[in-house]
């Protein structure tokens, strides 16, 4: 039975998410299609060139730019008729969309695929993941989200068909205003390889700036802990977590960040964590590889220095 | 206008979940139990568009076991207006469609013209359930919400949506579901006597089995695993120089 992979694009880019998306679903299925819901069906070619990939189905709307999750699911449902898998990249986009999905086929779609362990049975995280759970499904339809850290990133080197659709896009009940978009210049968090993160013990907005100029130094990402969203440090889409994102890179380093479960759910699976702090007690400091217990500031600066 | 608020009583966030070696399924027996902290500000939300004369009345509903009645209790303790029990017969597993399914039937029940949810449960992670009666209704849905404000017209919302690329700001018809966020607000707290007169407050009492919903489990958990984090080395350095050094060592910058 055939795969259908739900591809989000940013513009005419495809997300990370996606290509591990792809890759699990070269191992439920030999034949792997894609979904792309877009306002340009010229950025179907790119995701053609994804390695695995059968056929690239395009629906093309200019509402699909920034599409309700209403629109998205009633479309998607109606091309799942000749597939047994919905699988897309864990991400607000697909977390808005495939539930509705769910909805409309009368399925119970699986949240956070960590592991894929038979056609019907995955592994997936509860509790912030200190739990993982093993679990199987009896829907013949079956919709997952993956964890874009647990599976490869397909790579390009494919060639598969486009085909273009031509369906009806339903009335919205619901109106795009706005996208103010996060302008970084910075390696995107989910996908980068090196990630500074800073949390609480900053104290101030201009404080953080330090983590922001050790990032560049390292050619890192930015990220942050719940508590120095929350007290206005930076913006959400850097919060690293259960609720924010859940990153893997090979270098994760922790300034001032005292480490609640729920910010260690999203980045113990980093390959190595340095912690920097001035509290030699605060859980974090259990989980790392490295740890510099002194003064943050100093050490902040004196890292930019010697960088 | 009436609100709907469906609120979930879990682990305590700040506890960590234990499994159980016999019966190999996560250990709730004694365990200090909460109201999920998404649905804490999905309840503050409701209370504040009450306050501000938009919303008639604003009910709280929620499904377990007799327990459940505490959470409900807490949210009427906060300020809600009322309660729905969906009683089960011992702890079933349900799951995001079943909720879904039984949390629509009331909706439909009290012609809701908003439903305010968190966006997910801290137990089982899910973030579905708000989607989910969203298609089951064809409802609008504003998934992961950090603002919210009604129009002057009171025929929709706009609401800005935290997305992993920044702010999304939708307008919303209504009836719609939003699923809320952390930044949305700062739940408040019951005040002694609002818990005292929470006592007083209409609850009503429904059983599932009277709902009609199938709620054989789609999802069966076969195991579970406590994998939570691994303690590491721990090395200690002394200076950036040392940091340096030693990332380099290990290949990672």
């Amino acid at each position: 039975m055939s795969a259908l992979v739900l591809i989000e694009l940013h513009g005419a880019e495809i997300s990370a998410n996606s290509r591990a998306a792809v890759t699990a679903a070269t191992q439920l299925s030999d034949t792997v299609d894609a979904l792309v819901l877009t306002n340009d069906a010229a950025n179907a070619t790119a995701v053609a060139a994804i390695s695995g990939i059968n056929t690239v189905k395009v629906i093309a709307d200019s509402v699909l730019e920034h599409v309700s999750a209403g629109i998205a699911s009633k479309l998607i449902a109606g091309v799942m008729t000749d597939y047994q898998y919905l699988v897309a990249g864990s991400a607000t986009y697909s977390k808005n969309i495939i539930p509705v999905v769910g909805a409309l086929l009368d399925v119970q779609p699986i949240t956070d695929v960590c592991e894929v362990k038979s056609a019907n049975t995955f592994v997936r995280p509860l509790y912030a993941g200190n739990i993982m759970a093993t679990v199987e499904t009896c829907d013949v339809t079956i919709l997952l989200t993956v964890r874009p850290t647990e599976f490869e990133h397909a790579e390009d080197g494919g060639s598969a068909t486009v085909e273009q659709l031509s369906v009806d896009v339903p009335e919205s009940n619901s109106t795009f205003v706005s996208l103010q978009e996060s302008q970084s210049e910075r390696p995107e968090l989910t996908t980068a390889e090196r990630i500074v993160s800073g949390g609480r013990g900053l104290g101030s907005q201009e404080n953080f700036a330090l983590i922001e100029q050790l990032a560049d130094k390292l050619d890192a990402a930015v990220g942050a802990s719940r508590a120095a969203v929350d007290a206005g440090f930076i913006s959400n889409d850097y919060q690293v977590g259960q609720t924010g994102k859940v990153v893997a890179p090979k270098l994760y380093m922790a300034v001032g960040i005292s480490g609640a479960i729920q910010h260690l759910a999203g980045m113990k699976d980093s390959q190595v964590i340095v912690v920097i702090n001035n509290d030699a007690d605060a859980p974090m400091a259990r989980i790392a590889d490295l740890v510099w217990n002194t003064d943050l500031f100093g050490a902040v600066q004196e890292l930019i220095d010697n960088a | 206008m009436k609100i709907i608020i469906p609120i979930k009583r879990v682990l305590d966030p700040y506890t960590q979940a234990r499994v159980d070696k016999q019966t190999q399924m996560v250990d709730l027996t004694n365990a200090k139990m909460a109201m999920n902290p998404f649905c804490e500000i999905a309840v503050e939300e409701a209370l504040k568009l009450k306050e501000s004369g938009a919303a008639s009345e604003t009910i709280a509903v929620s499904i377990g076991t007799d327990k459940t009645v505490d959470t409900l209790r807490t949210a009427l303790a906060m300020g809600i207006d009322r309660a729905i029990f969906i009683k089960t017969e011992g702890d079933l597993d349900l799951q995001p469609l079943h909720l879904g399914k039984i949390l629509a039937s009331i909706i439909k029940r009290e012609e809701a013209g908003l439903v305010i949810m968190g966006k997910q449960a801290v137990d089982n992670d899910n973030n579905q359930t708000g989607q989910i009666i969203s298609g089951l209704l064809d409802y609008s849905l504003g998934t992961f919400i950090s603002k919210f404000s009604l129009s002057d017209d009171a025929q929709s919302v706009e609401v800005s949506r935290e997305i992993d690329s920044g702010i999304e700001i939708r307008q919303l018809n209504l009836p719609a579901i939003v699923t809320v966020d952390l930044r949305l607000n700062e739940p408040r707290y019951a005040s002694l006597p609002n818990i005292m007169k929470a006592r007083s407050k209409p609850l009503e009492t429904i059983e599932l089995s009277s709902l009609d919903i199938d709620v054989s489990p789609r999802v069966k958990v076969i195991s579970v695993i406590e994998s939570g984090t691994k303690d590491r080395a721990a090395k200690q350095v002394s200076s950036a120089k040392e940091l340096l050094e030693e990332l380099a060592q290990m290949g990672v910058l």
